[in-house]
């Protein structure tokens, strides 16, 4: 029974490497579609793999059938199963339009990449253990810069190197932690890790401190928290439109970690250090918002300004996340799905936009009239009322939710005025861009470039937008089951019971 | 069941109406009439209760979670605003049929138009705050999308996206407001919060609830300082402000202070606020309004001031002011919404709005010059039109405020002059256009315009006299209702009638119209005084100062920090390294160094640190020759082997050797396409400030390692060292970790090195750089590539080092070993060959398509794994066995061994998948055939 929990991240590694293999043998649909049959497993995996852990079990599978601490243990809880579900569904349809689009006839590594992506992500919020996360963000760096490069340019490879050498650089934080922790801890099972930490005693307090919060500094990379949000903008803008959309995932790979290991290891019954994570995430998100808005304002270009928009996006998620109370971790991740779909609908929008004016591309100035503008325009309104949190749409609902969550809080005057505050800049910003290209366009671009099969570029972004319009509609049970991971989460005994205690949740061979 | 229907039949029309015009414009005109009368029809079964005075609420669950219903509520008040919204609305649609030209597309028109009908249904209809809310933002919406709706027009661009600003503002710290207000009631169910006005007054945080909720009404509004968004949307199509910026729209901000005003009123804050607001407006917007030149813009400063005459009226929070106010609201969406039709018939028929060229019309049109005049006649609030009525209502409120207030006349001497301005702007408005002279250079002819272009004013007209004339059996049914929903309580008696007697009301009146008649008649020097004032007092000045200053703060701060810099990120990520390890230690409070007792000191160890702090230094200061300090750092590598086989870690010293060899190959084959010597690029400063960052996370590295190692820990490796043998079957525990106990990481790492040579191949992909032809002494480069010796040396090496590494692999799990050295030691022999013999020699051997190989170690290791899962083993579970083989003699097979096989093929494929393509890239810059060469592999 146990042996469901691996397969989401099996059926990647295995179609990637297949892909991998038959490059030059199979021909390009058969390519697409293997990767797609893939992803939509994965779809079909994910939705059976949250009704098994929608009832609060835990399912772990202790690979090599090691018993933990000693092996690595995959742990699916309702936390991981929702990333799981977001994560293949964005997949889907991130693929689909990069199929409609042609983005994957660049070279033939776009395939095995994408799905080796997906390895990374599944990978990530699967492992139960620091030092195998560490591993999959490897893997997920590694796809990334290979998916980011993916159409070649000056502007990638530039990207691409900002990109990889910082988070060589991060990785190399990640050891340091790693090391640290297992060096006063003499564990890596982040169960274990738990149940150390509450025993820590007062003269390690000191390293296990250091060693916890370098951790949070490498997630904070990873989901682009203030100060060490510059690299999301450049990069995400540089990239193709169906990478860029696979990357609204990637931000919240960092949020997951910082979830996960702020509730587990550094939880409610952490002693001394419960709540380390805490402190540092609010205000930190809360500046995040605050930059990231200003940053949409101030962007001369398109993609740039959807790039600080995710900033927003984080932010207003960290600080919800921030809040350490079961309503807003509920809020926080139900605005987490909201904003992956939201943000992967709005970078797709985003090149349809750049190709259809010519030498112009996207950057905010006056330009000509965009082939097929009165569906992109409509489409642009929709993701911008999402992105910006305006009625009636599931965005609205997100932040709405975020904001009575923040009401519990003392401090609730400020996070209300920054969370408000960045929603008009917000407005601003994405209304400015909106009426600069759609409603003071003239002539037509000089070179229009042929559009081929607008309606198969479209179908993907409607679909997107469905997922948020369903979010809305069935926003109440979305959000009762958040809210029950949010529970699950501030009860990590379950967790720890589930993975360190022998047959309470675990296969027996 | 029906109010939900009545809200949603207008906004899906708007799909339909949108789509049915391909058929042909005017089936989106028919479609949107039908989807009114569809609304209005669903709405009528439920109108008689709301009449009888019932409270109709009808609730469906959305998400309860967030207090959040689709609960929508009828009263007499929401059945006033109702029968506005629909009625002028379906006016609107049959004056906008022959308003819009041929070039304007009617479907987008009236889809947008019903989309704004529904959700101006929803604000009216709503009955829980939030849903309110929903509503209220997309009013914001769908009206900048009729604002924009010329959107060739830059006015109407700006205007459309000043309007979202403000009132989007507005809308924000409405949001606020109503979430404090459901915090203080528990609900967001106005049936709950209109009870618990006690509660609501009392609570600490009335104060900024008010505020925000009164910045969401006072934006809408078009209050003083928000006002002046409202004369740029006339930019918007005449029908258009017929019906959202002078009917309904915004009168939403009036509704909700109606709404709440059992709740909100009866507070000081209130009155001062409300009032001051209201009173600021109706005084700015009655000035400014007389001095327009464009008919347009005279209206909208009108509407201005009259909205600021209602909020005024509610501030005063006396039931009689409300219900006066509620009174107000209907006579002026009926005479201002002819108004502007009227002011669209004109535009229409002249080409032009202003009013220094449109003059004596009468001639020309003098039906609609009729309607017009009757409809200002009730602006200005001339007897026996509905204007009057109202309005002497007011003047009676501010009246009796006279009586209880020392200051009062204040405020009576305020109205009265608003009152004045009114009738001399009405006077300009059917004077100058109809009168006064000839038409100047008009574009077009003017004449009557065609019938049903008249009709919807004529019936406004019509409701403007027959309410004006014989209010109590007309419009008094309907206010009683709305009264007594607004307030909650019966209303007051009040009454109607157009004559109540000789007292300051009437005297008021009469001071208005005459003042009115004197200060038009007087009008110049007045002119003049606010052509001087232009520019002065100019709220749109401050708004687009504001917003410019808003736009080079963000640039400031996105440019500060955003530089497009790796080194500013890097910083930045060092930076907070820093700073979290200094928190998390100083935080702490446990000392730097533990309690385990050191270590003596030996020689070895002494002289391995030394050397390497040494070779360390040593390539700091030679990294401006970088093959120099290559070599260099080289060394540091050999000394860490060296310190690995110190501390009786062959493996890991096996690996690091092997890597070490790999690396370096790489890295020079790199640095050749780069400059031989680094130049000095940074500035002193930055240097000393690089130099502070390396030693203070160098030190905090440092300071971290020291307080590990001198503190006694109890991993968990005791396990692996007992259950190595029996468990795994291997002796050399580090393999069994690496291929066993972890072989998930392992299966990780070698997916990792597999994407690594993806990227760089992904990296080098028509890429093409140029090498050098001679070295930086000016000796040309290479001149015999592939000395024969030395080749014909490294083809008789390679048997023999495939078969150390054979035999490496084969004893990886007991001894010393393994896969990933293997591997290496692969992949440096077969380098050799390239290097020795020429890319082209080695090719004609060995294909240059690593992927498969990559692509099947990857599946032998996945394979391996797989093998125990469909055994009902977890992944990768290992089993091993003891084989005698005759010769060979006793033999373990594991299959880990398998597993290890595909690290080994995956270590193969990727570190010649990258050499390779440096390789050949590196060639490609000296020969042409190898650039053909290169097209042909880049073709994989």
């Amino acid at each position: 029974m146990s042996q469901l929990a691996i397969l989401p991240i099996l059926v990647p590694l295995l179609a990637g490497t297949l892909l991998l293999l038959t490059r030059r043998w199979i021909p390009l649909d058969l390519r697409r579609g293997l990767n797609l049959s893939a992803a939509f497993l994965q779809l079909a995996l994910a939705a059976l793999l949250l009704s098994r852990v929608e009832t609060g079990d835990i399912l772990v599978h202790a690979l090599g059938n090691w018993p933990a601490p000693y092996g690595i243990v995959l742990v699916a809880d309702r936390l991981a199963a929702w990333m799981l579900l977001i994560t293949a569904a964005l997949a889907c349809f991130a693929l689909l339009f990069a199929v409609a689009k042609g983005t994957d006839r660049g070279s033939r590594h776009f395939h095995p990449l994408f799905q080796l992506q997906l390895f990374g992500l599944n990978g990530a919020f699967l492992t139960g253990d620091l030092f195998n996360l560490f591993v999959f963000f490897e893997i997920l760096l590694l796809a990334s810069y290979g998916l980011l490069l993916h159409g070649g340019g000056a502007e990638r490879v530039r990207a691409g190197l900002h990109f990889v050498a910082l988070n060589l650089v991060g990785s190399t934080l990640f050891l340091f932690a790693a090391g640290t922790l297992y060096g006063t801890l003499g564990t890596l099972n982040m169960a274990d890790l738990a149940v150390a930490v509450s025993r820590v005693s007062e003269e390690n307090l000191g390293p296990v401190r250091v060693g916890g919060l370098l951790l949070f500094g490498v997630f904070a990379l990873k989901t682009a928290l203030f100060p060490l949000h510059l690299w999301l903008p450049t990069t995400y803008a540089a990239t193709s439109a169906a990478v860029a959309a696979l990357f609204a995932i990637m931000t919240k790979v960092g949020a997951y970690c910082l979830l996960r290991v702020g509730t587990l290891v550094f939880g409610p019954d952490a002693g001394p250090l419960a709540g380390l994570y805490a402190d540092w995430l609010l205000p930190l998100a809360v500046a995040t918002l605050i930059l990231g808005s200003l940053g949409a304002l101030a962007a001369t270009r398109l993609r740039t300004q959807v790039g600080y928009l995710v900033l927003v996006s984080v932010g207003l998620l960290l600080t919800a996340l921030g809040l350490s109370t079961r309503s807003g971790m509920g809020a926080g991740l139900y605005y987490l799905a909201h904003t992956t779909f939201a943000t992967a609908a709005l970078f797709l929008i985003a090149e349809l936009i750049a190709n259809g004016r010519g030498q112009l591309s996207d950057r905010l100035d006056p330009g000509p009239v965009i082939p097929l503008a009165g569906w992109l325009g409509g489409l642009f309104f929709v993701s911008g009322l999402l992105m910006t949190g305006l009625p009636p749409l599931s965005g609205f609902v997100g932040k709405l939710a975020v904001l009575r969550a923040t009401l519990e809080t003392p401090i609730w005057p400020w996070l209300t005025a920054a969370i408000l505050g960045s929603s008009l800049l917000g407005i601003v910003a994405v209304v400015r861009s909106g009426s600069l290209l759609f409603l003071r366009a003239e002539g037509r671009a000089e070179d229009p470039p042929p559009v081929s099969a607008p309606l198969s570029n479209i179908l993907p972004i409607l679909a997107l937008m469905g997922i948020c319009l369903a979010l809305t509609v069935w926003a109440e049970p979305v959000l009762k089951l958040m809210t029950e991971v949010g529970e699950q989460l501030l009860r990590p005994g379950d967790y720890i019971q589930a993975v360190l205690a022998p047959n309470a949740g675990r296969a027996s061979p | 069941m029906n109010l939900l229907f009545v809200v949603l039949i207008p906004l899906m029309g708007a799909g339909l109406t949108a789509w049915i015009s391909r058929f042909g414009r005017l089936w989106s005109a028919w479609m949107a009439g039908l989807v009114a009368l569809a609304a209005l029809g669903c709405l009528s079964p439920s109108v008689l209760a709301a009449f009888g005075g019932e409270t109709l609420i009808q609730r469906w669950p959305w998400i309860p979670e967030l207090g959040l219903e689709l609960a929508f509520r009828l009263d007499g008040l929401g059945l006033a605003f109702t029968a506005m919204v629909l009625g002028i609305g379906l006016l609107v649609i049959l004056y906008a049929r022959y308003y819009l030209s041929e070039r304007d597309d009617m479907g987008r028109f009236y889809a947008f138009l019903l989309l704004f009908m529904g959700s101006m249904l929803g604000v009216v209809l709503a009955e829980n705050l939030i849903l309110l809310l929903i509503f209220w933002e997309m009013t914001s919406l769908s009206s900048f999308l009729l604002i924009s709706y010329w959107r060739h027009e830059e006015e109407a661009r700006n205007g459309a996206r000043m309007a979202l600003a403000v009132t989007g503002f507005g809308g924000l710290a409405m949001l606020g407001g109503f979430l404090l207000l459901g915090e203080m009631v528990g609900s967001y169910d106005l049936s709950q919060i209109l009870q618990a006005g006690d509660q609501v007054r009392a609570d600490p945080l009335y104060t900024p609830m008010l505020v925000l909720i009164l910045l969401g009404a006072f934006t809408k509004s078009a209050q003083f300082p928000f006002h002046f968004w409202l004369p740029h949307a006339m930019a918007a199509p005449t029908p258009v402000s017929a019906y959202l910026h002078s009917a309904t729209l915004v009168k939403a901000g009036i509704f909700v202070l109606a709404r709440l005003f059992p709740v909100l009123s009866g507070t000081i804050e209130w009155n001062w606020l409300v009032v001051g607001t209201g009173l600021t407006t109706l005084l700015v917007g009655a000035w400014f309004a007389l001095f327009q030149h464009d008919l347009k813009g005279l209206l909208a400063y009108s509407t201005i001031s009259h909205l600021g005459l209602i909020t005024l009226l509610f501030g005063l929070g006396t039931p009689l002011a409300a219900v006066a106010g509620i009174f107000h609201v209907l006579n002026h969406a009926t005479f201002k919404a002819s108004l502007f039709m009227a002011a669209g018939i004109i535009d229409h028929e002249c080409g032009t709005r202003d009013m220094r060229r449109v003059n004596g019309l009468w001639r020309y049109m003098p039906y609609t010059a009729t309607l017009a005049m009757v409809a200002a006649a009730s602006m200005a609030g001339v007897p026996l039109f509905n204007g009057f009525l109202s309005k002497e209502m007011f003047f009676t409120e501010t009246a009796s405020f006279l009586a209880e207030h020392p200051m009062g006349w204040l405020l009576t001497v305020a109205v009265a002059f608003a009152g004045i301005m009114a009738v001399a702007y009405s006077l300009r408005f059917s004077h100058d256009v109809f009168f006064n002279g000839e038409p100047v250079n008009l574009p077009r002819k003017p004449h009557e315009p065609p019938f049903w272009m008249k009709a919807p004013v004529e019936i406004l007209v019509a409701i403007c006299l027959v309410v004006g004339i014989l209010p109590a059996l007309t419009v008094a049914p309907l206010l009683q209702v709305a009264a007594a929903s607004l307030l909650q309580e019966p209303p007051p008696s009040y009454d109607l009638a157009i004559w109540h007697g000789f007292g300051l009301p009437v005297v008021m009146s009469g001071v208005a119209l005459i003042g009115g008649l004197v200060v038009y008649a007087e009008r110049r020097p007045l002119f003049e005084i606010a052509d001087q004032l232009k520019g002065r007092l100019d709220a749109r000045a401050v708004f687009d100062h504001l917003l410019a200053r808003l736009y080079t703060f963000a640039r400031a701060v996105t440019g500060v920090l955003d530089r497009g810099s790796l080194q500013r990120l890097i910083l930045l990520l060092l930076l907070s390294a820093i700073g979290l390890g200094l928190a998390g230690a100083i935080g702490s409070g446990s000392p730097l160094t533990g309690e385990r007792p050191r270590m003596p000191i030996d020689g070895v160890t002494l002289f391995i640190a030394l050397a390497l702090a040494l070779v360390s230094g040593a390539t700091l200061l030679l990294h401006r020759l970088r093959l120099t300090a290559l070599i260099v750092m080289g060394a540091i590598g050999l000394m860490v082997s060296l310190l690995f086989v110190k501390f009786s870690a062959p493996d890991l010293a096996l690996t690091q050797l092997t890597v070490e060899v790999v690396t370096v190959v790489l890295l020079l084959l790199a640095l050749y396409f780069l400059p031989a010597r680094s130049p000095a690029e940074s500035p002193l400063w930055r240097r000393l400030r690089d130099l502070g960052l390396a030693l203070a996370a160098g030190g905090g590295a440092g300071a971290l390692a020291w307080s590990i190692l001198t503190r006694d820990y109890d991993p968990i490796s005791d396990y692996f060292l007992a259950n190595s043998v029996p468990g795994g079957g291997g002796h050399n525990v580090v393999n069994v970790i690496l291929v066993d106990f972890r072989g998930f990481d392992t299966l990780g790492e070698i997916s990792v090195l597999a994407l690594a040579g993806l990227g760089i191949y992904a990296m080098l992909f028509k890429l093409h750089l140029p090498g050098p032809m001679h070295n930086p002494l000016g000796r040309p480069w290479n001149w015999d590539r592939h000395p024969d010796i030395m080749a014909a040396l490294a083809r008789l090496l390679l048997p023999l080092a495939l078969l150390v590494s054979v035999f490496i692999f084969l004893r990886g799990h007991n001894q010393p070993g393994g896969g990933f050295i293997a591997g290496l030691v692969t992949a440096a022999a077969l380098i050799m060959q390239y290097l020795t013999n020429g890319v082209a020699w080695t090719h004609r051997r060995v294909s240059s398509n690593m992927h498969p190989l990559i692509a099947a170690g990857l599946l032998v290791a996945t394979g391996t794994g797989l093998a125990s899962l469909v055994l009902g083993y977890p992944f990768l579970t290992s089993t091993f066995t003891h084989v005698h083989w005759p010769v060979v003699g006793d033999f373990e097979l594991a299959s880990a061994m398998i597993f290890d096989l595909g690290v080994y093929l995956v270590v193969v494929g990727s570190t010649l998948l990258i050499l390779v393509h440096l390789g050949l890239m590196h060639s490609a810059s000296h020969t042409p055939a190898i650039e053909a060469m290169r097209g042909t592999a880049w073709k994989s």
